[in-house]
């Protein structure tokens, strides 16, 4: 508990420090930074609704921050969540779309879904194996990825996939409502999960079977990582490449693995967005998932259940923007984008404030 | 005469203090300006502790430096530039890609900001090469060249900065013996032309061929400072071991049984002479110690380090109990009985992140019961772990601490003891005693000669020939890669090994 | 209109108008990673110089106070990275990371506050943007004039950038610390020059230069600020310094076969069937293929990425 306090010190503090820089920025603006705060704790905590709505915008970070902490565990930089998530949504709405006629639509969202994870864990496996055998660096490559991955699936929406003569760039859908029934491939929405326990979860929200995979990939994850023989090489391959090596752990293997499995949790974005959401793949879906995950995992240090809280913080940010948005004379959204981006900066910069905060301790 | 002493450099009452290691411990010394002048001492005495404040690469936290006679502030290595001062360290500080003369110039580049004059800076570099003899190609490409001229764009570097003062870490440490000659040859040819040298060594054949005086350091302390004709070997070596006697370990006569490892015509091909092996065959057998003499980095790390499966060979085969191991990983090594323990227990023989119980299972940590189909097993490895702790004294005994938090002696005992555990046939061993405490080495020797009379074969290499000579039943030298002999620990004499050690009978 | 109508002589000077932020940017990255800081921020900082050229110049109708003042933007953000970077030791590529992210919502929100517009600046009127440029003596020569002639200042700036950039990093006391600085910063630093200094001096080299590079997207090539008008461009720069193995001419050249690329797609669109995606894929795709060793290695700079820690 200790520990955990411990840990938590220094998050916190990033994250109230960013709230006070985005507040003079606010103030700068020409609007009251306290007005903003209200407006971002009351639009994502003061209502069901919003409630329903942070967790929503929590899930995909959920996937993209356990994505890039995996990767991050065994020494590797993933900034090709964006890519991976992209590619995989645009498999799971390719496999809806090409599924036979007359198979059942929940085989065909499992397949789906299995689309999803391969594809995520294919596209950042590419650089794992560059990585592992010809040292190629996965920071860059994962960047070249993601315009990859954008290009290609853009010029499938746009010349294979679309509807004839629709003026956004999107896929037919795989799902669609008929005579008031939901019908295609698709997974349940949380209102008709909770339905049958007496809850009655407002319909209109868009929070989904997803959010219960995101928080069992927390789980998993943290059980793979800490509990698990392959989760320990990982990590000791993270830490120091010739030690792992000495205790006979394959640093090529464990660098393909660990960018596939990232790759894996980055692609279940997928999930939630065409399966969960849209039932199709639109094209500009992730507003910047896998980077916000970049920040996520870091302000989460890299452990699931870090990982959650950050995302809950940011899907809460996600959720406020829209309000802030409107109900200010001059913050527009991009607010939050900035204090995303502070909030990075102050984490990447702990080293300092720990070496000062031990001197003059 | 007396006024005529100067000096070159005084060092009053320096010390450093790195974390909890006292590193310098209140160091004086006086060198004589024209002279060379020696500080010896083991590995960890201070030595190039004290020569990196003097040449500002660290800050003293007390202490004076007096240059001719004048005292000075050195704040970083461009003061002591200025100050006539030059290094030449024991891992070269040359930026590979660039040329001699781009290495020599950086930092005290001829010409204006805009336009580096490389015509006179070339010009100067030949000029000093040929004053010196020191045949240096001035645009060659550093990473075309051998160690041994690499060392000397590094004292030319020094002298086209003006140095005075010439400060040599370790010199010969990585030059064969032709190349040491050569090197002896420059310094007095500096000394001869009125150049102040110091050197930092820890062999005391050179110190006494080469210094005018000498200057022992041992555990971070100035313990003797004597003229080299006044010098003797023994006087010397008991200064800088502080005790009479040589390390003997108390063992029986080995009982050596069947071939246990068998290394057939080993080579490994590198850019390098260091770093090759050539044709290496050796046989170790159940029940005894086989010592590898040598002079660091003449490739017994390497041979090591294909043994246990850490790189592969170019040629030659390796056979454990009489079957190639050739094409087996590190693990499947370890399974078959081969422990290892590294010569760098920070790079390689722990991850100073993960606490003590994590350490204990590397390598094995793919076994029963410590791990079943997915899941580690941690009860058992806890168990374990505390068990390892306790039977080898690994202090303090919380296996909840990562491995950082423990002292070198303790980090080594955990090595150790993970090593042990497997009931080895093939233990091999690399420097097991460096840096770490009296008490440790003691307990690490026991528990080899333990083992060996347990049954176990046992390849050993160390950099201190002590511990070669003490532990071992047969000692193989090597020299460049190669075996150039083998002698009995029990009669060879010190300029015997000493001679073969350095290449200079074969 | 067929394939002849496309490779044509406006084609080429198209290519060099397109390549000129590029080669800016990718120069800028140089100096930064030659002297060991990756620089992934530079989209960020073309972001940054993009827009303040244009807010600027808004405001002041004057686009050389817009440029100067894009280029002391770039200067500005790249101060981030540095001190970040090297005075804190933070990670390199999570700060160019989050630079990158703050210059997406920086505009955004500045342009709202200043311009009330969500995400762009006021539309300039022709005579504010930067003037064309002839060059007297080429514009009378026929096919140089199409090339070299009538182009923005910064298109000349950065041809000049070229021959400059490799004198400066080859024949220069600077040129020559910064690569060693690089390569093996305890060697330069036991040689008396002082790491923190160059690499600071590198990474706000590729803050201006990055800057400029951005401003003549804004107040260049086009003549107002658009919501994330940079589009990848500073990540293509990085493509090209690496495919071009952080030489100056190397990476121009890679710079000028991107502008390439991105010129004929800008033609084709609507016109010959083979989709533009996959002509905009060629910078990223020849990356990687030079990343792993396919044609030629890329070794970057041996210190890349590695914050410069003395030893104990």
């Amino acid at each position: 508990m200790k520990k955990l306090l411990r840990e938590l010190t220094f998050p916190l503090l990033a994250v109230v420090a960013a709230f006070l820089v985005g507040g003079v920025i606010v103030w700068i603006v020409g609007d009251s930074p306290l007005l903003v705060y209200n407006l971002f704790f009351t639009s994502a905590f003061g209502s069901v609704d919003g409630i329903g709505y942070t967790l929503f915008y929590a899930t995909p970070l959920i996937f993209t921050g356990l994505a890039v902490a995996v990767a991050f565990k065994c020494g590797l930089f993933n900034i090709g969540a964006e890519g991976q998530l992209v590619a995989a949504a645009f498999a799971t709405a390719w496999v809806g779309l090409v599924a036979p006629e007359g198979w059942p639509a929940i085989l065909v969202a499992l397949l789906a879904m299995l689309a999803a994870v391969v594809v995520g864990g294919v596209w950042a496996g590419i650089p794992g194996v560059l990585k592992a055998r010809f040292g190629a660096h996965e920071v860059i490559t994962t960047i070249m990825m993601n315009f990859i991955a954008a290009g290609i699936v853009s010029y499938l929406t746009q010349y294979h996939y679309r509807k004839q003569g629709d003026p956004i760039l999107e896929t037919l859908p795989i799902a669609e409502m008929k005579d008031g029934v939901l019908t295609g491939p698709h997974i349940p929405r949380m209102h008709d999960l909770l339905a049958p326990l007496g809850i009655n979860f407002p319909e209109r929200l868009p929070l989904n079977l997803a959010f219960l995979f995101a928080l069992a990939a927390c789980a998993l994850v943290y059980v793979f990582l800490w509990k698990t023989k392959w989760g320990y090489e990982l990590r000791a391959v993270g830490l120091n490449p010739s030690a792992a090596e000495y205790g006979g752990i394959s640093i090529a293997r464990n660098t393909v693995m660990a960018m596939a499995l990232s790759g894996m949790l980055a692609g279940m974005v997928g999930i939630n967005d065409v399966l969960g959401y849209r039932y199709r793949y639109y094209d500009g879906f992730s507003a910047g998932y896998g980077f916000t995950g970049i920040a996520v995992a870091l302000l989460g240090r890299n452990h699931p259940v870090g990982v959650l809280l950050a995302a809950l913080l940011f899907g809460a940010l996600a959720r406020s923007q829209l309000f802030i948005d409107i109900f200010t004379n001059k913050v527009s959204k991009d607010w939050v984008v900035i204090l995303q981006a502070i909030i990075i900066l102050f984490v990447a910069c702990e080293a300092v404030f720990r070496m000062k905060s031990k001197r003059s301790g | 005469m007396a006024e005529d002493l100067k000096y070159a450099v005084e060092m009053r009452g320096v010390t450093k203090r790195f974390g909890d290691v006292l590193a310098n411990d209140s160091i004086s010394l006086a060198v004589e300006s024209g002279s060379i002048h020696a500080i010896i001492g083991e590995n960890g005495a201070g030595k190039s502790t004290a020569m990196n404040i003097l040449y500002g690469f660290y800050a003293a936290d007390s202490g004076e430096i007096l240059i001719d006679g004048q005292a000075r502030s050195i704040q970083n290595p461009g003061d002591a530039i200025r100050l006539g001062l030059g290094m030449v360290h024991q891992h070269f500080m040359l930026v590979e890609p660039l040329t001699v003369t781009e290495n020599i110039i950086l930092g005290s580049e001829p010409g204006s900001s805009f336009a580096i004059d490389f015509k006179q800076a070339r010009a100067r570099v030949r000029e000093l090469s040929e004053q010196y003899g020191l045949r240096i190609d001035a645009d060659a490409r550093i990473e075309d060249l051998s160690v041994g001229q690499q060392q000397r764009v590094e004292i030319l570097k020094t002298l086209y900065r003006g140095a005075q003062i010439l400060i040599l870490d370790e010199p010969t440490a990585v030059l064969t013996p032709q190349e040491v000659v050569e090197m002896f040859a420059i310094l007095r040819s500096l000394r001869d032309r009125g150049k102040t040298i110091i050197i930092i060594t820890h062999k005391l054949a050179e110190v006494l061929a080469l210094s005018d005086r000498i200057t022992v350091m041992r555990d971070g302390r100035v313990v003797g400072n004597i003229s080299t004709r006044e010098a003797t070997a023994e006087g010397l070596a008991r200064l800088m071991v502080g005790r009479e006697v040589l390390l003997r370990v108390e063992k029986t006569d080995a009982h050596p049984k069947d071939a246990i490892l068998v290394v057939n015509n080993l080579s490994l091909e590198s850019s390098t002479v260091h770093g090759s092996l050539n044709d290496v065959s050796l046989e170790v057998r159940a029940g005894e110690i086989l010592g590898i003499a040598g002079v660091e980095g003449n490739g017994q790390t390497e041979l090591i380090e294909i043994i246990a499966g850490l790189r592969p060979q170019t040629r030659g085969e390796i056979l454990l109990e009489g079957k190639s191991i050739d094409r087996l990983d590190p693990r499947r090594r370890k399974n078959l009985g081969i422990a290892h323990i590294p010569e760098d227990r920070h790079r390689r023989g722990l991850l100073l992140d993960f606490d003590l119980a994590a350490n204990s299972i590397l390598g094995v940590h793919r076994n029963s019961p410590l791990s079943g189909a997915v899941l580690l097993n941690e009860q058992i490895i806890a168990e374990r772990a505390n068990r390892l702790v306790r039977e080898y004294d690994v202090r303090p005994p919380n296996i909840a601490l990562p491995a950082r938090a423990l002292s070198g002696g303790n980090q080594q005992k955990l090595i150790v003891a993970r090593e042990f555990d497997i009931n080895p046939k093939l233990i091999l061993v690399s420097q097991p005693t460096r840096g770490v405490d009296i008490g440790a080495i003691e307990f690490i020797h026991k528990k080899l000669i333990e083992l060996r009379d347990a049954g176990a074969a046992i390849l050993l290499v160390s950099a201190e020939l002590d511990e070669i000579l003490s532990l071992s039943d047969r000692v193989l030298v090597m020299y460049e890669g190669r075996v150039v002999g083998e002698v009995d620990p029990r009669s060879v004499s010190e300029e015997e090994i000493g001679l073969m050690m350095t290449g200079g009978k074969r | 209109m067929d394939i002849t109508d496309i490779l044509n002589l406006s084609l080429l000077a198209s290519m060099v108008r397109l390549s000129t932020p590029l080669v800016l940017a990718a120069l800028g990255g140089m100096y930064s990673e030659r002297g060991g800081v990756i620089n992934i921020a530079l989209e960020g900082i073309m972001l940054a110089g993009a827009f303040t050229a244009a807010a600027v110049t808004a405001r002041t109708a004057n686009p050389w106070i817009g440029l100067v003042s894009a280029a002391i933007a770039g200067l500005l953000v790249a101060a981030i990275h540095a001190v970040a970077t090297i005075q804190f030791k933070a990670d390199q590529v999570v700060v160019g990371t989050a630079i990158n992210i703050l210059f997406l919502g920086v505009p955004a929100l500045a342009s709202g506050a200043m311009f009330g517009s969500t995400g762009s600046t006021p539309q300039l009127p022709r005579e504010q943007t930067l003037p064309d440029w002839n060059i007297p003596g080429i514009d009378s020569i026929p096919i140089l004039s199409q090339l070299f002639s009538g182009h923005k200042p910064i298109v000349y700036l950065a041809i000049l950038m070229v021959p400059a950039s490799w004198y400066v990093l080859y024949r220069t006391r600077f040129g020559l610390r910064l690569r060693a600085v690089g390569e093996n910063p305890e060697a330069a630093d036991t040689a008396g020059v002082s790491v923190a200094r160059m690499r600071y001096a590198g990474v706000l080299m590729s803050g201006v230069l990055a800057g400029i590079g951005g401003a003549y997207l804004s107040i260049g090539q086009n003549s107002l600020f658009t919501r994330n008008m940079t589009a990848g461009r500073g990540f293509i720069a990085l493509a090209a310094l690496i495919f071009g193995k952080w030489h100056p001419v190397g990476a121009s050249l890679a710079c000028l076969l991107f502008g390439l690329a991105e010129a004929i797609s800008i033609r084709m669109q609507g016109v010959v069937s083979i989709p533009v995606q996959f002509i905009q894929l060629i910078p990223y795709v020849l990356t990687m293929v030079v990343l792993a060793g396919f044609i030629g290695r890329a070794t970057p700079p041996k210190a890349i990425g590695v914050p410069y820690v003395k030893e104990k």
